[in-house]
């Protein structure tokens, strides 16, 4: 054993801040081990996050670019994205219409730069929307036993409707507009979200910390308060962007079918059902919004999943 | 000590790379293995005494983990050896046991499936024949009824059960060497004592040499004939069993013997208070200069802190890195 | 059970079943009998400690006297007044006498809390404290018992190791200033050197406070060092109660003497006699008829297949329920 790490007396250390100290006679010193892994150099704070977190900061920007473009809209080179103009019907992209015009002579670029103001809205406000009530009723039900059951029938029920047709039936009772898009979207969503948090809920309740609150004294509403809700949060926080993504195509497919916003608000999802019949010969109306939607809701989800990853407490920082 | 041990670990490390640097999880660790013998590697959580053992096995992805040293088994360096070759070395030459036996075994598969198929793997049994050694490995470890026993599945046996399953299929291809991980910990002192009848046991009839990880000197004491005892990634002490228990040298491996209650010690007068190690365990993440133990030893010196002892023969066979240990006369 | 001035906590004939689903409607087909008839009393300023193996029912017994399960049937004396039939709102100040330190040193304490707030809510609810100024006295004289820096109050859990962590349940229990504690295998998930500094804390804080214990754990050798009474417990009932000494020297129970020769001793070449239970703990769902140890016992004849024996005096404050006690069978006892 000593054959490689030689004992080595009365001499210091070649390397390290060893103090000068002197040696008794008889002292054997181990040298130390050499780095297996080279360290790697140390960069600054923004750097290590970025390392980290390759997946938040990549859609986190193009978020960023997609939400920049939907707020600056009138300042990026666009035009009213409603003003007609029949003498310049469906031309290809050019250094004039970058994305081309559609069939009633409409800035593709414009509507598509406004479009997004759509996407967005909705992707949030639905998001938000659903993950507020779903936490209300996913909280009562896994701490009101006796609602409990009640309950998740009911969302059972609303669950074994996919989404979209819920949707579709509940644009067909109103007209279309964005507030009532969001409200069709978010009543669709909430179920997921109710049983998403009635089962985080119920795996908590089971937590000692919990108990322990319960024998320290802790009345009910503040051990939810407490104790049950900030630790539903996080994996609330990752599937409200899954949700704000879904809601995003949800909408697009509303406004494709014609059942979600009014064809005067420029929707990715309208823009895409109006270039439909040229498909064929202008594919370009549709495969711009169709970019722009994918690499937004590609945005979201890649937040969602970095997310997850930062907030899973299985997922130990140092492995 | 002589001739080419079965296992002989050189100068082990290994270091996993993590977001704020290196982990030294084993740092420069030697010691070796003879046939037959059963070596006891024992210390806390975080000691590196598992980390030791998967990378014999070569287990631990790479990366995170990086290791350097070498892992000779019957004189092949196993660090050197391509993944389809030490696949066939896994399970037949040396094989393992792991902690929890639940989790070790495949739900859906019978445990007669779960013997057969190393044995058909390693050995090239049919399928009659591999049954047919099922039963005896069942038998081997002492199943009753081992017969109907290999058309079980897991979940229809009890702990102590599973556990003699995870021994019958390490011990099914006759393996030179068996790596148990805490082979008793999630067990019942009952149970426990039944299992560590069956390797004392099973150690006289099989042969094969044992490398046990625990952090239970009752179990040490049980059934090792040589222990290593290590430390935050390092080996502090290696004495054969009995030496250490009536002599440790090093003063964590003192530390920890007065730490563990001895059953029946107060009813025959000693002191009701337990021993205590104070502080805890440094981080890895760091480089120790100075000897590890040397923030909760109770007899440090500036020394100690300044330079990390070597690994010195204290007693005949009997290691220690400590600068203060005693040294008897006629170790060489 | 007798009870004396010093009774702080008796508990007459607990039981808590659980009924397994299975059963249509509802409706279950069988029932777990984890805790079937316990009765034991603890004294003020006294440790009993209940041990046994998994499966025997000494966490439920934790869990039914913490309320934390409603117990099936039997009574819960707590200085003088029956608690097990309290409504939550009757009981929640009663709690305040009666607290527990869990296993697991990392699920017990709210990750999303600052020490200073996991501390500060015992002291809050059962307002203990006169004040800001008071509660911050009494959250550093806390730390201080427990042997954590009183920085620490402003930390988080995660900032802290296992031993550390333990540390903070204790403080926790403490800062309801209780008269019992419970441990529910409050040292069983630490490291060596760690489980001695807990042991340590936990034995001197019972003496130097006079709280009462319930220490629950399945190690003979820690509970050795805690403890001054032993109640030993196999499928749900106590088999046999006594004082440490007696209990660890002269055992009156084959279950107990396996337990204690099942033990291993770090001491290599000890040279005992080991009784090595055969098979397995029995189902609790389906319990051995007549002595529930039959099944297991080296000694076991045909009364205790048939008849479930009592837990009767063997010596003084010593209880063992086993046939072989019985002056009527000297014979067989041999």
């Amino acid at each position: 054993m000593t054959a490689t790490v030689p004992p080595l007396s009365g001499q210091p250390l070649a390397k390290g801040p060893v103090p000068k100290m002197s040696l008794p006679v008889g002292i054997a010193i181990a040298w130390p081990m050499p780095d297996v892994i080279l360290a790697r150099k140390r960069r600054g704070p923004v750097w290590t996050y970025v390392r980290r977190n390759p997946t938040i900061v990549v859609g986190g920007i193009l978020l960023l670019v997609v939400f920049l473009m939907a707020v600056l809209a009138p300042y990026l080179g666009t035009v009213d994205p409603t003003a007609l103009a029949p003498a310049k019907r469906t031309r290809v992209p050019s250094a004039q219409y970058w994305f081309g015009t559609d069939m009633l002579g409409r800035d593709i670029y414009s509507r598509v730069v406004y479009g997004a103001r759509v996407s967005l809205l909705v992707g949030f406000s639905v998001a938000l929307l659903a993950s507020v009530a779903g936490l209300a009723v996913g909280l009562i039900s896994g701490m009101v036993r006796w609602l409990d059951g009640i309950v998740m029938r009911i969302v059972d029920g609303m669950m074994s409707i996919p989404p979209i047709l819920l949707a579709i039936t509940l644009m067909a009772l109103t007209r279309g507009s964005v507030q009532n898009v969001i409200v069709a979207i978010t009543i669709a969503e909430i179920p997921r979200v109710a049983r998403l948090v009635r089962g985080v809920v119920l795996s908590l309740r089971e937590q000692p910390y919990v108990e322990a609150a319960v024998t320290t004294g802790t009345r009910m509403p503040a051990i939810i308060w407490r104790h049950i809700l900030p630790n539903t949060l996080a994996p609330m926080t990752v599937q409200a962007t899954y949700i704000c993504a879904s809601a995003m195509i949800t909408e697009a497919i509303l406004s494709f079918i014609g059942a979600g916003v009014p064809p005067s608000t420029p929707s990715w999802g309208n823009i895409m059902a109006e270039g439909r019949a040229l498909w064929q010969v202008k594919f370009y109306i549709i495969l711009f919004p169709a970019i722009f939607l994918s690499m937004t809701v590609l945005a979201v989800n890649l937040v969602g999943d970095g997310l997850r990853d930062a907030l899973d407490p299985r997922m130990a920082k140092d492995a | 000590m002589n001739g080419v041990p079965l296992l002989s670990i050189e100068n082990l490390q290994v270091h996993f790379r993590t977001p704020d640097g290196a982990n030294r999880a084993v740092d420069g660790v030697s010691f070796a293995i003879q046939a037959g013998e059963t070596l006891a590697i024992v210390g806390e959580s975080g000691c590196g005494k598992s980390v030791t053992a998967m990378s014999i096995l070569r287990l631990l992805p790479e990366p995170p983990a990086s290791i350097a040293g070498a892992i000779r088994f019957e004189g092949k360096n196993l660090l050197d050896l391509p993944i389809k070759a030490m696949r066939k070395i896994r399970g037949n030459d040396i094989s393992v046991i792991f902690q929890e036996p639940m989790t070790s075994l495949n739900p859906v598969l019978t445990v007669g499936r779960q013997i057969g198929e190393t044995l058909r793997l390693h050995q090239g049994l049919s399928r009659r024949e591999a049954e047919a050694r099922a039963v005896e490995m069942l038998t081997l470890v002492g199943i009753p009824e081992p017969g109907r026993r290999v058309r079980e599945y897991p979940h229809q046996l009890s702990g102590g059960m599973r556990q003699r399953v995870m021994i019958a299929i390490a011990l099914a291809c006759s393996p030179k060497l068996l790596i148990a991980d805490e082979p008793t910990t999630a067990l019942d002192v009952t149970i426990q004592a039944q299992i560590l009848d069956l390797m004392r046991d099973l150690k006289r009839r099989v042969g094969a040499a044992i490398m046990l990880i625990t952090h239970d000197l009752g179990v040490v004491a049980e059934v090792a004939d040589r222990v290593v005892v290590m430390y935050a990634g390092r080996k502090v002490e290696e004495a054969p069993v009995r030496d250490l228990f009536r002599a440790p040298r090093h003063p964590y491996t003192r530390g920890l013997m007065g730490a563990v209650p001895k059953l029946g010690a107060v009813e025959h007068g000693a002191t009701e208070r337990l021993a205590e190690i104070p502080g805890m365990v440094p981080s890895l993440k760091q480089r120790i200069e100075g000897c590890v133990f040397a923030g909760r030893c109770p007899d440090v010196t500036d020394l100690c802190r300044t330079y990390a002892p070597a690994l010195e023969p204290k007693a005949p066979a009997h290691l220690a890195a400590c600068h203060y240990a005693p040294k008897d006369a006629l170790a060489a | 059970m007798t009870t004396t001035a010093r009774t702080l906590l008796q508990v007459n004939d607990l039981k808590k079943h659980f009924a397994l689903g299975g059963g249509l409607f509802g409706r279950s087909a069988r029932v777990l009998k984890a805790v079937d008839g316990l009765s034991f009393t603890v004294d003020r300023g006294e440790t009993l400690s209940l041990v046994g193996e998994s499966g025997c029912g000494k966490s439920t017994v934790a869990k039914a006297l913490m309320r934390l399960y409603t117990p099936t049937a039997g009574q819960v004396v707590l200085a003088g007044r029956r608690i097990d039939d309290l409504s939550a709102g009757t009981l929640r100040p009663l709690r305040r006498r009666m607290q527990m330190v869990f296993q697991d040193p990392f699920s017990s304490l709210n990750p999303r809390m600052r020490v200073r707030a996991i501390l500060a809510e015992p002291i809050r609810n059962f307002g203990l404290a006169q004040g800001s100024a008071d509660l911050e006295t009494k959250l550093a004289a806390l730390m201080e018992r427990v042997g954590l820096p009183r920085e620490a109050l402003g930390r988080w859990p995660h900032e802290f190791s296992g031993g550390q962590r333990q540390r903070i349940g204790i403080a926790r229990a403490l800062a309801a200033e209780p008269d019992l504690i419970i441990c529910d295998e409050a040292v069983s998930a630490l490291d060596v050197s760690v489980k001695a500094q807990i042991v340590n804390l936990l034995r001197d804080l019972q003496r130097e406070l006079d709280l009462a214990m319930l220490f629950i754990s399945h190690d003979l050798a820690i509970v050795e060092h805690m403890t001054h009474r032993v109640a030993v417990m196999y499928l749900g009932k106590i088999v046999e109660i006594g004082p440490r000494r007696e209990l660890f020297l002269a055992p009156k129970h084959p279950y107990t003497q396996a337990l204690l020769s099942a033990v291993p001793i770090p001491e290599p070449g000890a040279g005992r006699t080991r009784i090595v239970l055969k098979g397995d703990v029995p189902s609790p769902i389906n319990p051995p008829s007549g002595c529930r140890f039959h099944t297991r016992c080296p000694q076991a004849f045909d009364r205790c297949r048939v008849e479930e024996p009592t837990l009767d005096p063997v010596g003084a404050g010593h209880l063992a329920a086993c046939h072989l006690n019985d002056a009527a069978v000297p014979a067989q006892a041999a």
